[in-house]
């Protein structure tokens, strides 16, 4: 922690905040992060207490994979399928250190704190600027205010749901779903009709096995799905294509 | 205490994944197959996320809640509005609230 908030530290606030890198990460963290008001919801209604939650925010640091593993134990599923569940949505935040390690070019300490800030969003803003002084601006500031956002709002809806009888009234047994398709929606959206399949043959299979299987199963099994993205030719993605093709379609490589 | 022991091992798994991208040799991406299916798995995975929670009953059970489906069509809505996260979580609590509050 100390040391991204040094290398923060090191550059003039003033002139930072008006550069593109800082407004994007501003903007980013601060929605993202007020989140963790439904993850702090979700995890004390599936029975985990407001200090398990924030440690989930905290140590995890990871929301698609942090509301997995709390959807399976509100189900009343098996721990090892919520955690396998919780790994295998965990196991993107790898290909994104991929690409990230070689934007951000750092090494030992640096890099292994770096690693907890490696998701989603860090890696949507980081990869998307143009240079590797930028690059390593946008992540830090990310990572800070969506981090510190995310741990807040998670205790706020943690321990206001401790105190709320009737969580259901407030809708937030939608907000799972919509976090979710806020996630997914991008590749949809970008991607040609077989990334389109693979969403729908993963539903398809996590529904259809839902009442016979455990729960945390079947979203295990809908992984399958991804066995399509093997057959035909490379996927067709926006952006240049090196000679495997791009990693995936907001993951452009950032001049280093 | 189980619960304690599951929650460490997999935000301890969860941080070693990203920590085994940030290390790992540039190689390991060059393999295609390994690349194509890494890439796909998160889209089944949330997808089947999206169909389970959306769709969650009693127990194992699949229901159809009017409240909750049209908090997640508003969702969809706002997404393709291309409004911000935060505006897409919101609009999706707020629809279902709403309806519930009415009677739905």
């Amino acid at each position: 922690m100390t040391r991204t908030r040094l290398t923060w530290a090191n550059v003039s606030i003033l002139s930072q905040l008006r550069s593109p890198a800082v407004r994007d990460s501003l903007g980013i963290g601060v929605a993202v992060g007020a989140a963790g008001l439904a993850f702090g919801t979700a995890a004390v209604a599936a029975g985990l207490s407001p200090a398990q939650s924030v440690f989930l925010s905290l140590f995890m640091f990871t929301g698609a994979s942090q509301f997995a593993l709390v959807g399976v134990i509100a189900g009343g599923g098996n721990l090892a399928a919520g955690a396998l569940g919780a790994l295998l949505l965990g196991a993107r935040n790898t290909l994104y250190g991929l690409r990230l390690t070689e934007v951000l070019g750092w090494r030992g300490a640096k890099r292994a704190l770096a690693a907890h800030g490696v998701i989603d969003e860090t890696t949507a803003v980081t990869l998307a600027q143009p240079d590797r002084e930028s690059a390593r601006i946008a992540f830090v500031t990310t990572y800070a205010v969506l981090g510190s956002f995310w741990v807040a709002f998670t205790l706020l809806g943690a321990l206001a749901t401790e105190r709320v009888s009737d969580i259901d009234a407030f809708g937030l047994d939608a907000v799972g779903p919509a976090i979710f398709l806020g996630l997914l929606w991008p590749r949809l959206r970008d991607e040609g009709g077989r990334t389109r399949l693979i969403a729908l043959l993963g539903a398809g299979v996590a529904l259809a096995t839902t009442p016979i299987l455990p729960p945390g199963v079947p979203v295990l099994l809908a992984a399958s799905a991804g066995l399509i993205a093997l057959f035909g030719p490379e996927p067709r993605v926006p952006g240049p294509v090196d000679g495997n093709g791009p990693v995936s379609g907001r993951n452009e490589e950032v001049g280093s | 205490m189980t619960l304690w022991i599951a929650l460490i091992a997999t935000a301890a798994g969860c941080y070693l994944l990203k920590y085994a991208g940030m290390a790992a040799p540039r190689r390991l991406l060059d393999n295609p197959w390994l690349r194509r299916f890494a890439i796909a798995v998160p889209v089944a995975l949330l997808a089947a996320l999206i169909a389970v929670e959306a769709l969650r009953g009693e127990g194992q059970a699949l229901a159809w809640d009017t409240a909750r489906m049209a908090g997640v069509g508003a969702a969809v809505l706002a997404l393709v509005l291309r409004a911000p996260f935060l505006v897409v979580v919101v609009a999706a609590a707020a629809t279902t609230a709403a309806l519930r509050a009415l009677g739905l």
